[in-house]
């Protein structure tokens, strides 16, 4: 090996070093906010949310039905048309049990993120959370259905479902 | 009639710590101790860096000679600021000026307190040693030089 | 595609990799060229175009990271660019310089990854907030590690891999790293200390991820006839390949990433590696997780879906055995600043063929080997194969 390569540079820092002032430094702390706008798809999605209804879309092409919906389809990279009122229940993909909120700070009674995909639709998992269940009880496949908040405080949020939990199975 | 939820408000909840690092060191701990502009020099390139830097941008070298610089240089640029970082007015305008110093290449870009024609001399204002932290503020603004 | 030049890797150098450096991000890129142009005797001035790469501007607290970082990168008065594909940087970087010589445009460049992400408070991982969906998503309180956990709980229901086979990885990437002088987080743990250690999120725990991290790397290259007057021993990029899917990861297959399928598959083609099982005589597979080594040795097609934590539990994939992977130390053991992590690992290829690895040199003498990052949105795989 190169003789450059056996002591590398570079001056690591501990936290102390910052609180005893024996580095200088500057802080910074931007006060930017941001709107951002819902678009087409998703403005009417969250307004199908705030009437407690689910609604995709569907290609009439490869007849593929996504939730959220798009107004275009990625796999035809055709426009998309056609609204569908979906059924609020589901499977899970896949789950976790988080110990940790958003920020990193511990968390004492977890959360369950999910990837749920609605029924009639194709490869068009979203991100929710599973309430009104024991993580040991859930496993991939696990059929769920939505809990809605109730209509009055229903503001067209994807938290207008609150969490879904597990379901008997309906055919 | 459009009732639908068209946008959503957000933030980006994030803050910085910037390390001044090797060559800011030397720097900012010049002014604070000394009051003093330090540049690093290139000698094969006949630069001598100010802010300095741990390399010269030309050749790439290790620079580990620091040269002084005066406190005293030439206005390069100039104008006066109407308006805060936000685009909110300023009750009283402010003065900013690209400064250069004799035989550094580089320079630095800080309040003034005069108004200012490009080709002024101007000076560095120091605060008190007790008040400074070793942050470019340490400079409390340039003055110029009648 | 024509290809007009081959490109070798003629020199390479980096920074230790630390949670917090006390210099800046140009001070860092500065330390990682010097140290690459040394190695390969060249001076700045035979450099004929700069490539660097940098993720989220974020994460150093820097906008227009690329242009802050010039001076640094060695690019003052040169043809310069950046690339940005996520975590796949690192890789990607080196196969956007690639372009520069092997189009004939250049005989050489120098290609800079570097990442500062200890500026950013209150952790480097709040920077990631936005990624998430701003209405479909953040509204639910994401945290970075869920994607992981829910792809990690996926991937083993779906071929139901036991966690040991996976923690097996971080113990053998945090002791392969105590041979490598940039180490971060090189140690000595046990499979028990992986499994007992905090839970974030559900599979993921606290030994499973690798840290936050400062640091640079740097890499010389030339085209053909340039590398033969540098260097005796040139390292080949015999194949390079990248290929994203959908940007909506919820709708992938979680349990396989075909999208680093399909970069392996673009640059086992151009490299003519037939048989990656027989051919590849060692990888480094992007490791920000431990089961994500495993994912990206099924994706590169080292072995059959599902096979890799088998092979791991025996061994196979340890230094000594049959098909080292990450002999590095990966990011789980040298660290994990981005941009710099990927481009680690073409510096291992590189020391690793010329067998200038010191003390994680691989027996055997190696021929081929490939490197691999991902990125973006969880979602692009950026493959490179190398000769020596």
């Amino acid at each position: 090996m190169s003789k450059h390569l056996q002591k590398p540079p570079g001056v690591p820092l501990r936290e102390e070093d910052f609180e005893a002032q024996r580095v200088l430094s500057v802080m910074y702390r931007p006060k930017m906010r941001y709107s951002w706008a819902t678009g087409v798809a998703i403005g009417r999605f969250l307004k199908g949310l705030r009437a407690g209804k689910i609604i995709g879309t569907q290609c009439a092409h490869c007849r593929r039905i996504v939730v959220p919906p798009r107004v275009f389809c990625e796999w035809c990279f055709r426009p998309v048309n056609d609204w569908v009122d979906l059924p609020d229940t589901g499977i899970i993909n896949t789950f976790s049990v988080s110990y940790i909120s958003t920020d990193t700070t511990k968390l004492k009674t977890p959360i369950i993120p999910a990837v749920i995909e609605i029924d009639g639709t194709t490869h068009a998992g979203f991100l929710h959370v599973i309430g009104e269940a024991k993580p040991e009880t859930l496993k991939i496949g696990t059929r769920v259905k939505a809990v809605w908040a109730e209509s009055t405080k229903r503001r067209g949020s994807i938290t207008d479902i609150r969490y879904f939990k597990p379901a008997e199975w309906k055919p | 009639m459009t009732t639908e939820p068209i946008r959503v408000e957000g933030d980006f909840p994030v803050y910085f710590r910037y390390t001044v690092g090797v060559a800011g060191e030397k720097f900012f701990r010049e002014i604070m101790e000394n009051g003093r502009l330090m540049a690093s020099r290139c000698s094969s390139c006949n630069l001598n860096y100010l802010p300095p830097r741990i390399y010269c941008e030309r050749c790439m070298s290790r620079l580990e000679e620091y040269v002084p610089v005066e406190n005293e240089g030439t206005v390069e640029a100039f104008t006066i600021t109407h308006q805060d970082a936000e685009g909110n007015p300023l009750q009283e305008p402010v003065g900013v000026a690209l400064v250069r110093f004799p035989g550094a290449y580089g320079g630095l870009v800080h309040r003034t307190i005069d108004v200012l024609a490009i080709g002024d001399r101007v000076r560095a204002v120091f605060k008190d040693k007790k008040e400074r932290t070793g942050s470019i503020l340490d400079i409390k603004f340039f003055e110029k030089i009648s | 595609m024509q290809i007009k030049k081959r490109v070798a890797v003629v020199g390479a150098g980096m920074t230790k990799f630390m949670r917090r450096a006390q210099e800046t991000g140009k001070e860092l890129a500065f330390e990682a060229v010097r140290q690459a142009l040394d190695s390969c005797n060249m001076r700045i001035e035979d450099i004929q175009s700069v490539a660097l790469g940098s993720a989220p501007d974020a994460f150093d607290g820097v906008h227009m990271k690329g242009e802050y970082l010039l001076d640094g990168a060695g690019a003052w008065g040169k043809p310069y660019s950046r690339s940005f594909v996520g975590g796949g940087t690192g890789v990607f970087s080196l196969i956007h310089g690639w372009w520069h010589v092997a189009s004939g445009l250049f005989d050489t460049c120098l290609v800079v990854a570097e990442e500062k992400m200890s500026s950013c408070l209150p952790h480097p991982q709040t920077a990631f907030l936005t990624i998430f969906d701003n209405m479909i998503e953040r509204p639910l309180g994401p945290n970075l590690i869920w994607i992981f956990a829910l792809e990690m709980q996926r991937y083993m229901q779906t071929y139901k891999i036991p966690k040991e086979q996976i923690a097996q990885v971080a113990v053998k990437n945090k002791r392969n790293a105590l041979d490598h002088p940039s180490a971060q987080i090189a140690q000595k743990v046990t499979l028990q200390d992986v499994l007992n250690s905090e839970v974030m999120a559900y599979p993921v725990q606290r030994l499973d991820i690798s840290p936050v991290s400062d640091g640079a790397c740097a890499i010389v290259l030339a085209s053909e006839d340039v590398a033969r007057k540098i260097t005796d021993s040139p390292v080949w990029i015999d194949g390079v390949g990248w290929n994203l899917d959908t940007t909506y990861w919820t709708n992938r297959d979680l349990y396989f990433p075909r999208y680093v399928a399909n970069a392996a598959r673009m640059a086992y083609a151009m490299a003519g590696v037939r048989n990656p099982r027989k051919e590849i005589d060692f990888a480094e597979p992007y490791d920000p997780f431990d089961y994500k080594e495993l994912h990206h040795m099924e994706g590169l097609l080292l072995c059959r879906k599902g096979e890799a934590p088998k092979l791991t539990a025996e061994g196979v994939t340890e230094r000594d055995g049959n098909l080292p992977v990450c002999p590095s130390g990966g990011l789980l053991g040298v660290g994990n600043p981005i941009a710099a992590a990927g481009l680690m690992k073409i510096c291992e290829l590189f020391w690793q063929l010329r067998g200038e690895a010191g003390k994680r040199q691989i027996p055997g003498d190696p021929r081929t080997a490939v490197a691999q990052a991902w990125g973006d949105l969880m979602q692009i795989g950026t493959v490179v194969v190398m000769r020596g």
